[in-house]
């Protein structure tokens, strides 16, 4: 197996008196899908926080341990937050569109890193769209503000817009938690397509899309990792009572 | 069931009595003004300045306040924009801590209660102390001490409602705090900011207090920010003391003058209101 891209090992993150995350130690393979996966409240989206560093805006918490991204310890001193969050892309429960054009949407992060030019804008813009197989739907009304989409268009611009900034990873929070069937499998396609370019881990608790979409599989129970492995033979297989309890529908939901 | 409709009827009728209330004292003043002030009301009032006899019912007009309120106001106005969208921005959770923030909002909010006699005392002691007499420019520097901190407060409560979620999108983008701030969260703000400014404004522009002492008063049109300055509020308080009728007339021409141009300036300002939230994210 390649080096994974990201490690996490012994992650312990308190926030106030709560002790979220009990030394987590995790491995994202590259260019896979990592699904993780657990009852709601079990730290999960604060785990996918840790990788981008965005655990950094909550109050009172304290980090321990290490995330390796690329070899490098992201909690060191002197790490440039802004070059890991870049590195990152992030697709959140609810879609939230900047409060802008369409267009200007995708153009936000291009333009913040540094790209200019009309023609170069607009020929990313369109490339970014067509990624996300949004641009037959919007082409005409790129000017048009961004939260005249429906949620599930929102959210793959939101995909776009992260894209744009050239990630390698991309960070998915229950992506489809607020979107319709169709809309839900729009992004489920994407992100299986996606995955031949980047790295992706996806936080669900929906049982069924674990199954779809998992490569790699961290079931994690009350801050702490039950089990990991490869899908197929964890989902075969799993060895731990509460994993088992949990495909059961006996815990969780 | 009963009980919910006898609610429902009293609630409705408290909403539309205090309706009516606010739209009765509003078309109240704009029809004493009007008919007090009616005849008064000429093309030359507002076109041109004060004769000598002005203030004993002579001949001219009140250019030289309208002139002198337009430049304060603006000007202050202005002044309060810069200071106050920096400190509101200051006053958010990426780059103070609430409780800086919390104290910093109780000052504003004392300050908003000052007296506004008290900003143009103060402001006539410094004017003493580096010499300098009764001018445009002391006028402008009182009027945005007193309207910053409304500015700012009011300016901080928009910020304040941008939700979070949305400055987490532009941080994982790989925003700084500077772009997060300026190119989304006061996009997303912009109405509420402009309100803010609307609001410091009409306090600024309807003001008198503060720029009695340091504005001065004078016939002519201020051809520098060193030359004092008259505004519609002097103007109003010096014509309504004035024991004859048809001079005290004019004070609520001017009056009428002073509303119509808070209208105006509401009205533009609504108008880029309407225009700004088409982007907002609700």
């Amino acid at each position: 197996m390649s080096t994974p891209q990201i490690m996490a090992r012994g992650l312990d993150v308190r926030i106030g008196k709560h002790h979220i995350l009990k030394d987590v130690a995790v491995d994202v393979p590259p260019k896979k899908i990592t699904v993780i996966m657990g009852p709601s409240g079990c730290g999960k989206t604060t785990l996918l926080k840790c990788f981008n560093r965005l655990i950094d805006l909550t109050e009172n918490v304290k980090v321990k341990g290490k995330v390796i991204v690329d070899g490098q310890d992201i909690f060191a001193p002197g790490v440039d937050v802004i070059a890991v969050r870049k590195k990152m892309g992030l697709l959140s429960q609810r879609p939230y569109p900047l409060p802008m054009s369409i267009y200007n949407n995708v153009a936000y992060g291009l333009r913040i890193h540094g790209t200019r030019g009309h023609d170069t804008l607009d020929a990313k813009v369109k490339h970014y769209l067509e990624a996300v197989g949004l641009w037959e739907e919007v082409k005409h009304r790129l000017r048009e503000p961004a939260t005249a989409l429906s949620i599930g268009q929102q959210q793959r611009l939101c995909l776009a817009r992260g894209l744009a900034v050239e990630p390698e990873v991309i960070l998915c929070d229950e992506p489809t938690s607020a979107l319709d069937p169709v809309a839900a499998k729009k992004v489920e396609e994407l992100l299986v397509k996606l995955k031949a370019d980047y790295t992706i881990v996806l936080v669900t608790h929906v049982l069924r899309q674990a199954k779809k979409l998992a490569d790699q599989v961290n079931f994690i129970y009350l801050g702490e990792i039950v089990e990991q492995g490869p899908a197929d033979e964890l989902f075969a297989n799993p060895k731990e009572t509460l994993t088992k309890e949990y495909f059961s529908g006996e815990i969780g939901y | 069931m009963r009980r919910g409709r006898i609610q429902e009827a009293a609630f409705t009728f408290l909403m539309v009595s205090s309706l009516a209330l606010v739209t009765a004292t509003l078309v109240g003043i704009v029809a004493v003004v009007l008919i007090k002030g009616g005849p008064a009301l000429s093309v030359d009032m507002i076109t041109e300045t004060p004769t000598a006899g002005y203030y004993l019912g002579g001949g001219g007009g009140i250019l030289n306040a309208i002139v002198g309120s337009l430049w304060l106001a603006l000007s202050a106005t202005a002044l309060a924009f810069v200071v106050s969208i920096a400190v509101a921005t200051y006053l958010q959770r990426e780059f103070s801590t609430p409780r800086l923030a919390n104290a910093v909002r109780t000052v504003l909010e004392l300050l908003w209660g000052v007296p506004s006699i008290v900003y143009g005392v103060i402001c006539f002691v410094i004017m003493v102390f580096v010499g300098l007499g009764t001018s445009l420019l002391a006028g402008i520097v009182a009027l945005t001490l007193l309207e910053v901190p409304i500015m700012t407060r009011v300016m901080d409560e928009s910020l304040s409602s941008v939700p979070p979620e949305l400055k987490v999108s532009a941080h994982v983008l790989g925003s700084n705090r500077a772009e997060t701030s300026v190119r989304v969260v006061w996009r997303q703000a912009a109405p509420g900011l402009v309100s803010a400014v609307l609001l410091a404004f009409g306090r600024g522009i309807g003001d008198a207090a503060s720029i009695l002492f340091t504005a001065g008063f004078t016939d002519f049109i201020p051809r520098s920010v060193l030359d004092s300055a008259a505004a519609l509020p002097t103007m109003i308080f010096f014509l309504s003391t004035s024991p004859l009728p048809e001079v005290r007339e004019r004070a609520y021409a001017a009056a009428f003058v002073l509303l119509a141009l808070v209208l105006v300036i509401s009205v533009a300002s609504r108008l880029l209101t309407h225009k700004l939230s088409t982007y907002v994210v609700k």
